[in-house]
């Protein structure tokens, strides 16, 4: 369970997370939402260690209270995430980068350590279910852009097959922006099955479509504050809310 | 053929200096230009306590690897608060300030006299003067080295050396602390470049500071571009080439009092060709 309790940050002038106290529910789809610049991709930031927030406090679990967070730290807690803009290792075979999330994070451990068959079923499960099996060999620089976004969420899947306990809560940073029906399907169906995994998935998204037709559960956040939360239908049909969206 | 096997033992010295600086600068992305000093390092380590202290070569030169990794280990530290440009900055004023020392702790190193008259190395009492047998010993060294570089790379270690050259910060969600990875690659390739610098000494049995200046620093990266960056073949490559395009050149026919003038040239020209066409080096894959 990730909580915040009163949590800011600045940039400069701009207050971009004003105060925020929200407690994710478990094994949901979440989704955060709001217009541009409202704070999401910030929030997800502070949350991952990213960005280092100004005040205020993280919960995690029961008992583990964060004044600040390290971006290495966030697997101990199992969690991950994705990124807005895609981040892979570009001059990195496509099986590295998957590899890569799986294999020792010990420095000495690693160093004595190949990968094994283990390592090699987990990305082979991995690759097929987000059809990249027959690019493994190929440098992830070479993906078109879907396939790049498979690549990272396949990265995801990986660290929760590889991590003894598995991953606890994924944030995905806008997941189906630019992508085509079809992929579209793959990544829905891949967080829905998290979901059915008692995952916790917090989503960023523009779409309401699929804001409605995904989310259990959803936060609108408007100039860095928290403007609405609730069940889906409830909140999307809430005035505040449309006039946060259409400006009114 | 005397000639030959000097050349053959240069490169023997160089390939290691080169597979070091690759694992820093072409698996892990760090552009660092200051592995002369740890060359210089070991060079002195050996040479001092060999001539001074009368240790065995053997033990001589485990200690200068220890020494530059120590040194290596430290610079770590405070190279691990930089980054790209200021990165490449810093550790070159770190050769600047070894090279100083070098030069200038004359009690310790005869600061420019140099340091005369270092053994041969000898094991058991066996003394390996002639250069037959000192080349044999640069071969296991170089061979080491490439078998050591050889797993490194193969490693999940190596793995992550690459990931963190690619986005260091998506890196460390997966819950990679990459400053520790940073630190253990410099270590362990500043050991590497001190070995080489503790068969340099011996081979020549004379060492002064000019031979670990910046300028040492720039040649050996420019053989690692030129082989080709994160590619230990490439390494190799790129030293044969460069240790042997200045004697080739020998051949060309250029006045004598332009030859080294025209060397440099040679150099800055193959290099902007590379960089122009072969942007991953003669038989490297990482383009930079």
């Amino acid at each position: 369970m990730i909580k915040t309790e009163n949590i800011k940050k600045s940039f400069g002038g701009v207050k971009a997370v004003d105060g925020l106290t929200i407690s994710f529910p478990e094994g949901k789809i979440i989704g955060v939402i709001g217009p541009n610049g409202s704070g999401k991709s910030t929030l997800v930031n502070l949350l991952t260690g990213f960005t280092p927030y100004d005040s205020g406090l993280v919960k995690v679990g029961e008992h583990t209270v964060l004044k600040k967070i390290k971006a290495f730290d966030i697997s101990s807690f199992g969690i991950t995430r994705t990124f807005q803009d895609v981040r892979l290792f570009e001059q990195m075979l496509v099986m590295d980068n998957i590899l890569i999330a799986i294999t020792s994070r010990h420095v000495f451990g690693s160093l004595f350590e190949k990968h094994k068959k283990y390592h090699l079923d987990i990305a082979e499960q991995v690759l097929k279910k987000v059809d990249l099996w027959e690019k493994k060999d190929e440098l992830a620089h070479n993906l078109s852009y879907g396939q790049r976004k498979l690549l990272e969420i396949g990265r995801v899947l990986a660290m929760d097959l590889g991590e003894e306990n598995g991953l606890h809560t994924i944030f995905f940073d806008e997941p189906f922006a630019g992508l085509f029906q079809e992929m579209r399907k793959i990544v829905s169906k891949i967080i829905k099955e998290l979901r059915d995994r008692g995952k916790t998935v917090i989503i960023i998204e523009h779409n309401m479509e699929i804001i409605r037709e995904l989310c259990d559960y959803v936060f609108v956040l408007d100039s860095g504050k928290l403007l609405a939360e609730g069940k889906v239908d409830e909140v999307l049909s809430k005035k505040e809310v449309m006039e946060a969206y259409l400006g009114e | 053929m005397e000639y030959f096997l000097h050349l053959t033992i240069l490169i023997g010295i160089y390939i290691p200096l080169a597979l070091s600086l690759n694992l820093v600068v072409g698996y892990t992305g760090l552009l660092s230009i200051t592995h002369a000093a740890f060359y210089g390092i070991g060079a002195y380590a050996v040479a001092i306590l060999m001539t001074v202290y009368g240790w065995s070569f053997f033990l001589a030169i485990l200690m200068g690897i220890i020494l530059a990794s120590v040194v290596g280990g430290l610079l770590g530290l405070v190279l691990s608060h930089f980054k790209d440009d200021y990165y490449a900055l810093v550790s070159f004023g770190f050769n600047i300030i070894i090279y100083s020392i070098f030069l200038n702790w004359e009690s310790l190193t005869r600061g420019s006299l140099g340091i005369p008259g270092i053994d041969r190395p000898s094991f058991f009492g066996l003394e390996l003067s002639d250069n037959w047998s000192f080349l044999i010993l640069t071969i296991v060294g170089a061979s080491l080295i490439y078998l050591i570089s050889l797993s490194i790379t193969k490693s999940s270690f190596g793995r992550v050396l690459k990931g963190i050259r690619e986005d260091e910060r998506a890196l460390s969600i997966f819950g990679y602390n990459t400053k520790l990875f940073k630190l253990t690659i410099f270590i362990i390739t500043a050991g590497m470049a001190g070995l080489a610098g503790g068969l340099f000494a011996t081979y020549i049995t004379f060492i002064d500071p000019s031979t670990f200046g910046l300028n040492e620093s720039i040649f050996i990266l420019a053989i690692i571009i030129l082989g080709g960056m994160a590619s230990l073949k490439g390494s190799v490559v790129g030293a044969i080439f460069l240790i042997l395009l200045p004697e080739i050149l020998r051949f060309v026919g250029f006045p004598t009092e332009i030859a080294a003038q025209m060397r440099q040239v040679v150099y800055g020209l193959l290099l902007v060709l590379l960089m122009l066409y072969r942007p991953q080096g003669l038989v490297g894959e990482y383009k930079i």
